[in-house]
C-alpha cells in the first residue's frame, strides 16, 4: 500500500506547497485595495444583456417554448441562459487573460515561486477566485430575477451552486488551455471561440432552429449543458436530462483539474 | 519562530564541510541553444559563490534551477539533500531569490509586498509585521511603506527586492545580478549586509558583472561561458592561474594599436589587444614598460596596475566572443 | 600564443559589436540634412507614426484577421437568422417607419451589427492599446524622440486603428451581400458608416485613454457601463422606440445609433426625415472633431509637448 501512495505523494508535493492560502490572501487584498469596484461593476452584464434583451427584444418575439415545450416568456427563457453564459465568461477571462497576463506581464507567479509556493498551490487558489467571482456574480443575478418575478420554483436556489459548477468546470479547462498559449494573439483566439458557443447555445433562441447536425453539435459543447441545466431548475422541470447536464460539467470538472494538473509544470515552470 | 529556524538548520546541514548545493552535469536546453551544458559544482554551507560569465552565459537559468522554478533538461540537481525539481516547496523554504529582473507585484503596497511574500512562506502576520518593519528599514523605503511599487525608483525597486528575498530568514541567498541599479552607496551598504549574512552562516550565491564585487563577495567562483564551466576558483587563486602580478596598459591611438602590438608580441608573459588598448601581461610592469620604450613606441598613456578579476574575466570569455 | 590572440583580436572590434567603418557608421551621407528631415516629419509625422502601428499590428494580423471573419458570420447567423426567426415568427415587427410593414430582422439587425460590432473593437483598441504607449510598454517614447510630434503620434495612432475598421467594415459589408442581407444598390455606403462611427466613439475614447495615468482599471467600466449598454440598447437588435421614452436619449447620445440609422438608409432605404439623417451626421463629425482635438492635446501634455 505504501509503495503505492509514495510516488503519488512525492508527485504532488513538487508542485504543491499547502499554502494556497496565500494566494487567496493575495487576491482579496488586491481586490481590497483598489479593484473591488470594478470587479462588482462586472455583475452588470448579464443583468444589462437580460434587460435589453427580455426586455426589448422580448417585447417584439411574445413567448417561447421553454423547458419540456411548455410556453414561457421571452424574459424568463433567457435569465437562466445569461446566468449560465455569464458564469462561463468570467471563468474564462480569469483563468485565461488574468492568468496569463500576470504569468508574463506583471510577473506575479515568479515571485511567488520563489517562495514555497508549489505551482498547485496558485492554481488552486486562481480557480478558487474565480469560483469567488462566480458566486458573487450568480447571487447578484439571482436577486435580480426575484425582483422581477422570473424566479417560479424553489429549485432556482440550485441555480447558485450550479453557477459556481459551470465556473469550475471552464476555470479549470480554461488554465490548462493557457499552458499552451504563447501569445495575447492566441488568447484573442480563444475570446473567439467563445462568441460561437454564446450565441448558438440556445441562450437567445432555441437550437431547434438550426439543421439536425448543427443541433448535435450544440448539444455537444459544455456552454449548453449548463444552460438547459439553468433553465430546468428555474422553472423547476426536473427531469433524467437534468441530471446528465449535471453529471457532464462534474466530468468536465473532473477532467479539467486533471488536464491542468498535468500541465502544471508546462504553465508555471517554463 | 525559532523551532522553524532550528529545524531547518538540522535539514539543510547535517556538518559544517557538506555542500548545501550541489549539482552535477546540470543542463538545460531551449530548443537549440543548450543554455547550461553540462555544469558541476558544489557549495559548501556558510559559502559565498559567485557565478561569473558574460550575457548569456547560463547565470541566470542555473539560478532558476536550483530554485526550482525552472525544470531542467539533465544532471543532478540537489539543495540541502533534496532534488528542487521534487520538492520545490521544500527546497525554496531554505532559500531567498532575487531574481534578475525584479517581480514585485504592483498591485500592492510597498509593505504589503513584503508580507505578502512572506504570506507565501506560510509565515504568520504576527512574525511578518514587525520583520516587514525592519526589512523596510534595511532597504532605507521606510518612509514609503504606503506607497505603490509603481512609484519607486529603479534602484528603490531592486533594495525592496533585496529586502523581500529576507523574509524568510534564508539559509542560502541566490542573488541574480543585486546591485544592478544601485547607486554607489547603496552597493556598499549592501556588500556590508552581506557580508554580515555570511558571518551569521548564510550561504551565497552570486552572480554579477562587476569584477570588484565578485572580488569583494565570494569566497569561490566560476567563469562561465557558453553554457559551461571555464574556470573555477577563489579569485587570488584564479588571478595566480589565469593572469599574471601585474599588468600594463599601453595605448597608441586606435590605428596603431595593431602594428605596436606586432613589435611587442614577446613582451611580457601575454599580449592582449583590446579595441582601446593593449594589456601586457607581466609580473613586472615596470620591466615591461622599459622593453617598450627600448624598441622605441612611445605609448599616449602608459599604466602599470597589479591583475585583477577583470583580466581573468577577458583572458577566459573575451576570445571566445570575438571567435 | 600571443600571436594567435593578435590574429583573432585585430580582425574585428570591441567584444559583442561587428562594426568595420565606423567612419561610415557615423556618416555615410545618406541622411538628408536636419532642416529638410524636419520638414518632412512636420507634413508626413502623422503618417510615420501609421506605419509604425502597422508593423506593430503585423503581430496581430492572423487574429485580427479571423476575427474579422468569424465575428460577422457567427453574429449573423445567430442573430440575424436564428434570433430573426423568433422576431419574424413574433408578436412584433421592425425596420418599418412609423408602424408600417417592416423587413426580416436579419436585415434590419445586419447593418446594426455592421456598426455595433465596429465600435467594440474600438473598444480594444483605443484602451489598453494607448495606455501601454505611455506607459507599459512606453510605445510612444520611440517617435517622440524623433521629429515626429505628440500631436501626430494621436492623430496617427487613430488613423492606424481606422486602417483597420475599413478593412473590417468591408469584410462585414460582404458577409451582408452573402447573406442577402443589404438589399439596396448603396449599401456599400455602410463601409464608410461604419468608420466613421468608429472615429466618432475612438476619437474621445483615445483623449480619455490618454489622460489616465494609473492601471486602467477606469477601461473596464468603459466596457461595461458604455460600450455593452450602447450595444444592447442603442437601436442595434430593436427600434429605440421599443423602448420607454425615459431610455431613449441612450440612443441619442450615442455614435451607435446615428452610425446604426445611416447604415439602415444604406443598407436597405431605411425611411427617415433629411433633417434627422443630417443630425446623424453631424453628431458623428462633432464627436470625431472634438475628440481629435483633445486626444492632440491630451497627447501633447503627456508626451512633453
Ligand atoms: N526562456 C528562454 N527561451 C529560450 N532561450 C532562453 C530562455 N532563457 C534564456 N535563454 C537562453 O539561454 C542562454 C542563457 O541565458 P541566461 O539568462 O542564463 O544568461 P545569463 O548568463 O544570465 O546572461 P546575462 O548576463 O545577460 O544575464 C542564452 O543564450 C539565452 O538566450
Ligand atoms: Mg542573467
Amino acid at each position: 500500500m505504501s509503495t503505492l501512495a509514495r510516488p503519488r505523494g512525492r508527485r504532488l508535493a513538487g508542485l504543491y506547497g499547502r499554502n494556497t492560502r496565500a494566494v487567496l490572501e493575495r487576491g482579496f487584498k488586491v481586490i481590497k485595495n483598489q479593484n473591488w469596484v470594478v470587479m462588482l461593476s462586472g455583475f452588470f452584464e448579464p443583468v444589462f444583456y437580460l434587460l435589453a434583451m427580455g426586455l426589448g427584444l422580448g417585447g417584439l418575439v411574445g413567448s417561447v417554448p421553454g423547458p419540456g415545450g411548455h410556453p414561457i416568456a421571452y424574459t424568463a427563457y433567457i435569465a437562466p441562459a445569461l446566468l449560465a453564459a455569464s458564469a462561463m465568461n468570467g471563468a474564462v477571462y480569469d483563468s485565461t487573460w488574468n492568468v496569463f497576463f500576470k504569468l508574463r506581464f506583471a510577473k506575479i507567479y515568479h515571485a511567488m515561486l520563489q517562495t514555497s509556493l508549489g505551482p498547485m498551490d496558485i492554481a488552486l487558489g486562481e480557480i478558487t477566485m474565480a469560483l469567488f467571482r462566480g458566486l458573487l456574480y450568480a447571487v447578484g443575478f439571482m436577486v435580480v430575477m426575484l425582483v422581477m418575478g422570473l424566479v417560479t420554483s424553489r429549485w432556482a436556489v440550485l441555480m447558485i451552486p450550479v453557477a459556481v459548477l459551470i465556473a469550475l468546470g471552464f476555470a479549470s479547462l480554461g488554465m490548462a488551455v493557457t499552458s499552451f498559449l504563447k501569445s495575447f494573439q492566441q488568447m484573442d483566439i480563444v475570446a473567439l471561440t467563445l462568441l460561437p458557443m454564446f450565441l448558438f447555445s440556445s441562450t437567445l433562441f432555441p437550437i431547434s432552429v438550426f439543421p439536425a447536425a448543427i443541433q448535435w453539435l450544440v448539444m455537444a459543447l459544455p456552454l449548453w449543458h449548463g444552460i438547459e441545466l439553468m433553465r430546468d431548475l428555474a422553472v423547476g422541470h426536473l427531469a433524467p436530462a437534468t441530471a446528465w447536464h449535471a453529471l457532464y460539467f462534474v466530468v468536465l470538472s473532473v477532467l479539467g483539474i486533471w488536464f491542468t494538473a498535468v500541465r502544471l509544470r508546462a504553465l508555471f515552470l517554463r | 519562530m525559532t523551532s522553524r529556524a532550528t529545524a531547518s538548520t538540522d535539514g539543510v546541514v547535517a556538518s559544517g564541510t557538506q555542500a548545501v548545493i550541489r549539482a552535477v552535469g546540470l543542463t538545460k536546453v531551449y530548443g537549440r541553444v543548450r543554455a547550461v551544458d553540462g555544469v558541476s559544482f558544489e557549495i559548501a554551507h556558510g559559502e559565498s559563490f559567485g557565478l561569473l560569465g558574460p550575457n548569456g552565459a547560463g547565470k541566470s537559468t542555473t539560478m532558476r534551477i536550483i530554485g526550482g522554478t525552472l525544470q531542467r533538461t539533465g544532471g543532478v540537481m540537489t539543495v540541502a539533500g533534496l532534488d528542487p525539481a521534487e520538492s520545490g516547496p521544500e527546497v525554496r523554504a531554505h532559500l531567498g531569490v532575487v531574481p534578475q529582473e525584479d517581480n514585485l507585484d504592483e498591485e500592492l503596497s510597498v509593505r504589503d509586498n513584503l508580507i505578502m511574500y512572506g504570506r507565501y512562506f506560510g509565515l504568520p502576520y504576527a512574525y511578518l509585521r514587525p520583520k516587514a518593519d525592519e526589512l523596510l528599514e534595511f532597504a532605507q523605503l521606510a518612509e514609503w511603506a504606503k506607497a505603490k511599487v509603481g512609484d519607486l525608483s529603479g534602484g528603490m525597486k531592486r533594495r525592496l527586492t533585496i529586502a523581500r528575498s529576507l523574509v524568510n530568514e534564508p539559509q542560502v541567498l541566490l542573488l541574480d545580478e543585486p546591485t544592478t541599479g544601485l547607486d554607489p552607496q547603496a552597493r556598499h551598504v549592501l556588500w556590508d549586509r552581506l557580508f554580515r549574512l555570511k558571518e551569521a552562516g548564510v550561504t551565497l550565491v552570486v552572480t554579477t558583472h562587476f569584477m570588484d564585487e565578485a572580488e569583494q563577495l565570494c569566497d569561490r567562483l566560476v567563469v562561465m561561458d557558453h553554457g559551461r564551466i571555464m574556470a573555477e576558483g577563489t579569485p587570488r587563486e584564479l588571478i595566480r592561474g589565469y593572469s599574471t602580478r601585474e599588468v600594463l596598459e599601453v595605448r597608441f591611438g586606435a590605428e596603431h594599436n595593431a602594428v605596436a602590438a606586432e613589435r611587442l608580441a614577446d613582451v611580457g608573459s601575454r599580449l592582449e589587444v583590446l579595441p582601446d588598448r593593449l594589456l601586457i601581461y607581466a609580473d613586472d610592469g615596470d620591466a615591461a614598460l622599459r622593453q617598450v620604450a627600448a624598441r622605441g613606441l612611445s605609448p599616449i598613456t602608459s599604466l602599470v596596475r597589479r591583475s585583477s578579476l577583470e583580466d581573468v574575466f577577458l583572458r577566459l570569455t573575451g576570445r571566445s566572443l570575438i571567435d | 600564443m600571443a600571436d594567435q590572440d593578435l590574429s583573432h583580436a585585430g580582425a574585428s572590434g570591441p567584444p559583442g559589436y561587428a562594426v568595420a567603418d565606423l567612419t561610415r557608421l557615423a556618416a555615410s551621407g545618406g541622411v538628408p540634412d536636419a532642416a529638410v528631415l524636419a520638414r518632412r516629419a512636420r507634413r508626413w509625422g502623422w503618417w510615420y507614426y501609421i506605419e509604425y502601428w502597422l508593423v506593430n499590428a503585423k503581430a496581430w494580423a492572423v487574429s485580427i484577421g479571423l476575427y474579422m471573419v468569424v465575428m460577422p458570420l457567427v453574429y449573423l447567423i445567430a442573430l440575424g437568422l436564428g434570433l430573426g426567426l423568433l422576431v419574424d415568427r413574433g408578436v412584433g415587427t421592425v425596420g418599418g417607419s412609423g408602424g408600417s410593414g417592416g423587413v426580416p430582422y436579419l436585415t434590419f439587425v445586419g447593418p446594426a451589427l455592421l456598426v455595433a460590432t465596429v465600435v467594440m473593437s474600438v473598444g480594444g483598441e483605443l484602451t489598453y492599446p494607448v495606455m501601454a504607449g505611455f506607459k507599459w510598454r512606453r510605445l510612444y517614447w520611440a517617435p517622440r524622440a524623433t521629429p515626429v510630434s505628440p500631436q501626430q503620434i494621436a492623430v496617427g495612432h487613430l488613423g492606424g486603428v481606422l486602417i483597420r475598421f475599413v478593412l473590417q467594415s468591408t469584410v462585414f459589408w460582404v458577409m451582408l451581400l452573402l447573406f442577402h442581407a443589404a438589399p439596396s444598390g448603396w449599401s456599400w455606403l455602410t463601409v464608410p458608416v461604419g468608420v466613421l462611427t468608429a472615429a466618432a466613439f475612438g476619437a474621445p475614447l483615445q483623449a480619455y485613454a490618454a489622460h489616465l495615468t494609473d492601471e486602467g482599471y477606469q477601461f473596464a467600466f468603459v466596457q461595461r457601463f458604455v460600450i455593452m449598454p450602447m450595444f444592447l440598447f442603442a437601436g442595434t437588435f430593436f427600434p429605440l422606440s421599443v423602448m420607454p421614452v425615459y431610455l431613449q436619449w441612450i440612443g441619442w447620445i450615442s455614435p451607435v445609433w446615428h452610425g446604426t440609422q445611416l447604415a439602415r438608409q444604406a443598407a436597405y432605404g431605411a425611411v427617415e426625415p433629411l433633417w434627422l439623417t443630417l443630425v446623424h451626421l453631424a453628431v458623428l463629425l462633432l464627436f470625431t472633431s472634438v475628440g481629435v482635438a483633445l486626444a492632440r492635446r491630451t497627447y501633447a501634455r503627456r508626451l512633453g509637448r
